[in-house]
């Protein structure tokens, strides 16, 4: 059955995107004129106005392309499919995106939060079943919502290192499905009656059977460490910052609207159609609904009840989704005829107090990034943060503007300023698009690596918050046309 | 190990939340004042201001040059007068009651404004004119709201309650109480009737009873407060500062809701509730509610204690009597109360105590994070475990495995089982385990800043581990001494460098004693002196400092009555009725029972050591009993015999039988004239008491305020009588003299007063405390 699911959504593909089929072959009828590397820096040296952000003697590492199935609110259309499903779907999309030969790829990395016990190793899964030679290793990586983010650093490391230099690297998330467990009395007497001999001993362990060992565990939705959910957690943070329910409810419709506009204007390039076992295909997110702020003006509190200000229309929604991309060494893919869409640059990992700064990563990592790769905000053409809740995108903001947060809390001697907002998610960003947790990185690379290119900047940044108080930036630079 | 100590858990625990006033106190003055934005009256007080915000008036309250908010004269006028503004103001719908200090709304009445008074009539006064204002409160028809941050305590619950409605921070420092019965006397304005009826009879007895603090989300499911706000981390400011703007924003958005009937302030009842409250209107089902109180509290006081009675008194007479005889006599008795010996024992313990959290030596010049404890016993692992729980970096050591994993156990037992009741979680624990690294050598003494040394209380042994630990350690490095009786100075004579050697007495269970006894030599430097009591404070202890001598102060004081002890059992007074003699005098422990709790063999140790050192003042009773209880096996609890029979899991204990022919072996004629109950309590005491004296005589103790704190919190004295220096100048110095004197005719010198004392008696103008 897994057999016919394969040949099927293959079908799909090669049959939706005949369309785009004719410009893949325009490309592959560039790509010859830009097979010298030396000519190719010579030309972008004289397209661009900024420096490029190449360092000597250290390979320069390009995405190619990455593509991720659609995000669907959970408990939709990808309710009864397995993590390693959406996982080679995603996989599935970038060969065919593409046209990279599987026997090319060293290596696959991808990130997961919750995962299903049966694949715990989803990476390996995913790409076995998509296909790719069974002498391709592939690990799975986790650190909450920047997972995925960790899975394309980790290519990043791989291939700088030498060790590779063609990684594919992705993430993936079903909250459809989670792995609800027996409780550990349960689960201790079940392994007791395995290992009991004879039917006296049995009888003895079943004995000891209660009915409270029935009730289940669930995965933890708090943070472990101070046991505060992470709603919670995102109302004391827009409460500190006192951020209004408004300015909530404000930012969260513009996260809607500009994902509607993007959607309808065919931006979120991005998205490989599904098909989905039983079911139509899937072609789009399903989670973008631009309201009134009068109708989400009518939510409750949703954590702290009942004057708090983070409600469900202004907090990301439990999405189902997986994300991939193509990384290589720049030679490599320039020897095999691509055309890169970015590089990736300087990254930087970053955390903090998991209880009252649980979400403050981006405002962490990002004056660092910069430092790091000698830019300044300005620099920056296409911001993508990624948007936990409106609250928590806002507090950043805020703290980015702050100086007294910048010497209190950093040991900065001034404020790093806040990304202006026309340059900011503008194609809308996890409230709206929906936020598989092990797959949003992936998401954030390729809309800022598009934004680049449709609006013609040059840098990118990419920033993200992840339970546990850690953070996560990284520059996307655009390659040169 | 050091298994010297007493067992006085209940004296442990005993006033523990009245410390809460001042622990909950952090930075002084460190708010800053914040503007109004839409303010149209603008007038400055002293302790409060207030403002308008749209139609809600938000009084804050500050009172300058303090850590806290008292309950003061000035303040309770101040108040008025702004009240009476805001009922007169037609702008003014709805108000907020807010404080701005950090960590404290109001933290109780202020005690200065009682202790000024002479006469009940004037206490009772103040209570009236309390009472009035807060009923103007309750009575208000523009509901107010107490914004709660930070400890509300007494006073400041009585106004809390008075308000229409209460929000309060969910932070460890806001806690809620009336810890007046700890001061004994009784919350004075109105909380006797007003508690009842919010939360209850039964909590509401718990809660004054008790004086216990209540944490703010415990309050809330009691119903004592309405709204929890949770407290913030850092923004665009500072935590604590932005977490009061934030109360008051959610504070003044409930006003409004209230003053336009949005919000109601009644609050749903769960059935349970609902069940008591209608079992509570069976006139019969309270009088047995009454009884069964007024029993639990005699059996716990003895009677020892007014203010427990007179509030089951007060309450009782206002629902069965109605608010007006209530009220009257709330303030009544709550005159009487203040005016007793009882009271002011217990306020000047209360001051005692706060004295003796504070550092006098200074800041040292280093602080201590890498801490050493060597000897993973009893004592031991209890440092430790005081230690690693305040984030100090502990090294555990012993010599064997088996010993050193059972400190480890003892320091994870005693964090876990805070953890059952839910003031620590699990992932606090291991955090806090973390800092606790047990070890066989001496491998990271290098870097230690601290070294406490808790073996056994062996000199030679003493002298061993503190040559070996100063090969070690680094020059900096503080050598304590964690031992009752050897003297500091004789430990260290084998020290390098003696000025950093200095005693720290530590008391059984470490983790539950409060109070920590500082020895110094004369070598001792001041900044070892600092660090010692900066490590104490940070460890929650209470501190006395004392000189080096035989016994320090509190093993001195208790070793002359532990002689008596033997001495009145000798004479023919079973264990038990000496028992009873002792605790109905106070004593949270039996005087036998002690001895068992501290172990026969090392109270053998002690005392002959002491009376080698001080002679005949030591005499009474013959060591011989404690010799052959002891050839017998019978060393106490620890060996589950002693005078009593200890048994796992069985309550109640019973005589050892054994210990008759012990005793008929060493009987000797009592004598009738010294020999009532009262006499016998006063034999115990009185040589107590003289012995103390004699401690400040010779300079043992700098302060009586630090002999009494030593007393109460490490030895049990009797709480009530304020320790021994309270209880001369309350009881009167010339009947202590009258007393020793009648038993020195009797039995001879170890009941001679000392000259202090006598000087006491002579000038009866001469008080300890003036």
């Amino acid at each position: 059955m897994n057999q016919n699911f394969k040949m099927t959504s293959l079908l799909t593909y090669t049959f939706k995107n005949l369309p785009s089929t004719s410009k893949w072959a325009l490309r592959f009828c560039v790509r010859p004129l830009s097979s010298s590397s030396q000519l190719q820096a010579a030309a972008a040296s004289q397209t661009k106005s900024k420096k490029t952000l190449a360092k000597p003697n250290i390979r320069n590492i390009v995405v190619v392309d990455g593509v991720r199935i659609p995000f669907l609110l959970s408990g939709t259309s990808y309710k009864d499919l397995m993590p390693h499903d959406l996982a080679r779907a995603a996989l599935l999309g970038l060969l065919h995106q593409t046209s990279v030969p599987k026997d090319v790829v060293d290596y696959i990395v991808f990130g997961t939060v919750i995962q299903e016990v049966k694949t715990s190793n989803v990476a390996r899964e995913a790409a076995l079943g998509a296909g790719f030679s069974d002498k391709t290793p592939a690990h799975t990586v986790t650190m909450a919502c920047i997972s995925s983010n960790q899975a394309m650093t980790t290519a990043v490391g791989l291939i700088a290192s030498g060790q590779c230099d063609v990684v594919v690297a992705g993430g993936v998330e079903l909250m459809s499905d989670v792995p609800i467990r027996h409780s550990r009395k349960m689960r201790k007497m079940m392994l007791d009656l395995n290992k009991a001999k004879t039917l006296a001993q049995r009888l003895s362990v079943i004995s000891k059977f209660r009915l409270n060992f029935l009730s289940p565990e669930l995965p933890a939705v708090s943070e472990f460490s101070t046991s505060e959910t992470m709603g919670h957690s995102a109302d004391r943070l827009a409460a500190a910052f006192a951020i209004s329910r408004e300015e909530q409810d404000e930012y969260a419709l513009r996260s809607h609207s500009l994902a509607k506009r993007a959607q309808d204007e065919g931006l979120l390039s991005d998205i490989v159609p599904f098909k989905v076992p039983g079911r139509d295909t899937v072609t789009q997110d399903n989670g973008i609904r631009p309201s009134s702020l009068d109708q989400m003006a009518k939510l409750k509190p949703a954590f702290i009840k009942p004057y708090g200000t983070v409600t469900a229309a202004n907090s990301s929604f439990l999405t189902d989704g997986a994300s991939a991309v193509l990384i290589m060494a720049e030679e490599k893919a320039l020897a095999m005829g691509y055309k890169p869409k970015a590089y990736l640059r300087d990254f930087m990992y970053v955390s903090q107090d998991p209880k009252d700064q649980l979400l403050l990563g981006p405002t962490y990592a990002t004056p660092k990034v910069l430092e790091k790769a000698g830019l300044t905000m300005n620099d920056i053409d296409a911001f993508e943060f990624h948007e936990a809740f409106s609250g928590q995108i806002l507090a950043n903001l805020k703290a980015m503007d702050s100086d007294w947060f910048a010497q209190n809390y950093m040991g900065r001697k001034a404020k790093v300023g806040s990304p202006p907002l026309e340059k900011f998610n503008n194609w809308g960003g996890s409230l709206s698009l929906g936020h598989p947790f092990g797959a949003t990185g992936c998401r954030l690379v390729m809309a800022a690596a598009n934004r680049l290119r449709k609006e013609g900047g040059q840098y990118g940044l990419v920033a993200a918050c992840a339970a546990g108080g850690q953070g996560h930036a990284m520059i996307v630079e655009a390659y040169p046309k | 190990m050091n298994d010297s100590e007493m067992m006085l858990e209940e004296t442990a625990v005993y006033l523990e939340e009245t410390a809460a006033t001042d622990a909950v106190i952090r930075e002084p003055n460190s708010y800053i004042c914040r503007s109004f934005t839409r303010s149209s009256v603008l007038l400055t007080r002293t302790h409060l201001n207030y403002g308008v915000k749209g139609d809600v008036a938000v009084i804050r309250i500050n009172s300058p040059n303090s850590k806290v908010n008292t309950l003061s004269q000035e303040l309770h006028s101040e108040f008025m007068e702004v009240m009476n503004e805001v009922w007169s103001s037609s702008q003014i719908r709805s108000a907020v009651l807010i404080s701005t200090k950090p960590g404290c709304f109001i933290a109780g009445a202020d005690l200065n404004m009682l202790n000024a008074c002479t006469t009940s009539q004037e206490v009772t006064q103040i209570s009236q004119e309390a009472q009035k204002t807060f009923e103007k409160l309750e009575k208000s028809t523009k509901p107010v709201v107490a914004a709660i941050n930070g400890s509300c305590l007494g006073g400041g619950l009585e106004l809390a309650i008075s308000c229409q409605y209460r929000i309060a921070t969910k932070d460890k420092k806001t806690v809620l109480g009336s810890p007046e019965v700890l001061l004994g006397i009784l919350p004075g304005a109105g909380a006797t009737q007003r508690l009842p009826k919010m939360v209850g009879i039964p909590a509401a007895f718990d809660i004054m009873l008790t004086g216990r603090g209540i944490r703010a989300d415990r309050a809330k499911k009691m119903g004592l407060v309405d709204q929890l706000v949770e407290p913030l981390g850092p923004g665009v400011k500072p935590s604590e500062e932005r977490t009061i703007e934030y109360l008051e924003e959610v504070a003044i958005t409930f006003a409004k809701g209230l003053a336009d009937k949005k919000i109601t302030p009644k609050r749903d009842k769960g059935l349970v509730e609902k069940l008591t409250s209608y079992a509570l209107s069976i006139p019969f089902v309270r009088q047995q509610i009454y009884k069964k109180v007024e029993e639990k509290v005699r059996k716990q006081t003895k009677g020892l204690y007014p203010a427990p009675l007179k509030i089951i008194d007060v309450v009782k007479t206002g629902i069965e009597q109605g608010s007006n005889a209530g009220y009257l006599s709330e303030s009544q008795r709550f005159g009487e109360l203040a005016m007793t010996k009882e009271s002011k024992a217990l306020m000047g313990l209360y001051r005692g105590q706060t004295q003796c959290k504070k550092n006098k030596f200074g800041a040292p010049q280093k602080e201590v994070k890498q801490l050493a404890v060597l000897g993973a016993g009893l004592m031991g692992a209890g440092i430790a475990q005081v230690s690693v729980d305040k984030g100090l970096q502990t090294i555990l050591k012993d010599t064997t495995l088996p010993a050193l994993g059972r400190g480890q156990q003892q320091v994870f037992k005693g964090l876990n089982d805070k953890v059952k009741k839910k003031t620590l979680t699990s992932f606090e624990r291991d955090t806090m385990f973390s800092n606790l690294i047990g070890q066989l050598d001496y491998r990271g003494f290098e870097k230690a800043d601290m070294v406490i040394e808790a073996v056994f209380e062996d000199l030679n042994l003493k002298h061993r581990v503190l040559k070996e630990v100063e090969a070690v350690i680094p020059d900096h490095c503080v050598f304590a001494s964690n031992t009752s009786a050897l003297p500091i100075g004789e430990i260290a004579t084998v020290s390098k460098r003696p000025e950093k050697v200095i005693g720290m007495h530590y008391f059984s269970p470490v983790d539950k004693m409060q109070l920590l006894e500082i020895i110094t030599t004369e070598k001792t430097s001041k900044d070892t002196t600092a660090s010692a009591v900066d490590v104490g404070l940070r460890q929650g202890k209470v501190i006395i400092v004392v000189k080096d001598g035989p016994g320090f102060y509190t093993t001195r004081c208790l070793a002359p009555m532990m002689s008596e002890v033997i001495r009145i059992l000798q004479e023919g007074v079973g264990p038990k009725k000496l028992d009873s003699l002792t605790t109905s005098f106070g004593f949270p422990v039996g005087a036998a029972t002690l001895v068992d709790e501290v172990g026969v063999d090392v109270a053998k140790h002690v005392a002959e050591n002491l009376s080698k050192d001080f002679g005949e003042r030591f005499a009474g009773g013959s060591l011989e009993m404690l010799r052959q209880m002891i050839s017998k096996g019978f060393l106490g609890r620890k060996s589950g015999k002693g005078f009593y029979i200890y048994q796992e899991g069985v309550k109640n204990k019973n005589l050892n039988s054994d210990m008759d022919s012990i005793l008929a072996s060493l009987k000797m004629p009592s004598q009738p004239d010294v020999s009532s109950d009262e006499d016998i309590q006063y034999r115990l005491v009185t040589r107590f008491v003289n012995e103390a004296v004699l401690c400040l005589q010779e300079g043992v103790l700098a302060t009586p305020t630090e002999g009494d704190i030593g007393a109460v919190f490490g030895l049990g004295f009797p709480p009530c009588l304020g320790g021994p220096f309270h209880f001369v100048d309350l009881y009167g110095a010339q009947k202590i003299v009258d007393r020793l004197r009648k038993y020195e005719a009797a039995y001879g010198k170890q009941f001679t007063p000392c000259q202090l004392l006598v000087d006491h008696a002579n000038n009866p103008n001469k008080k300890f405390y003036q």
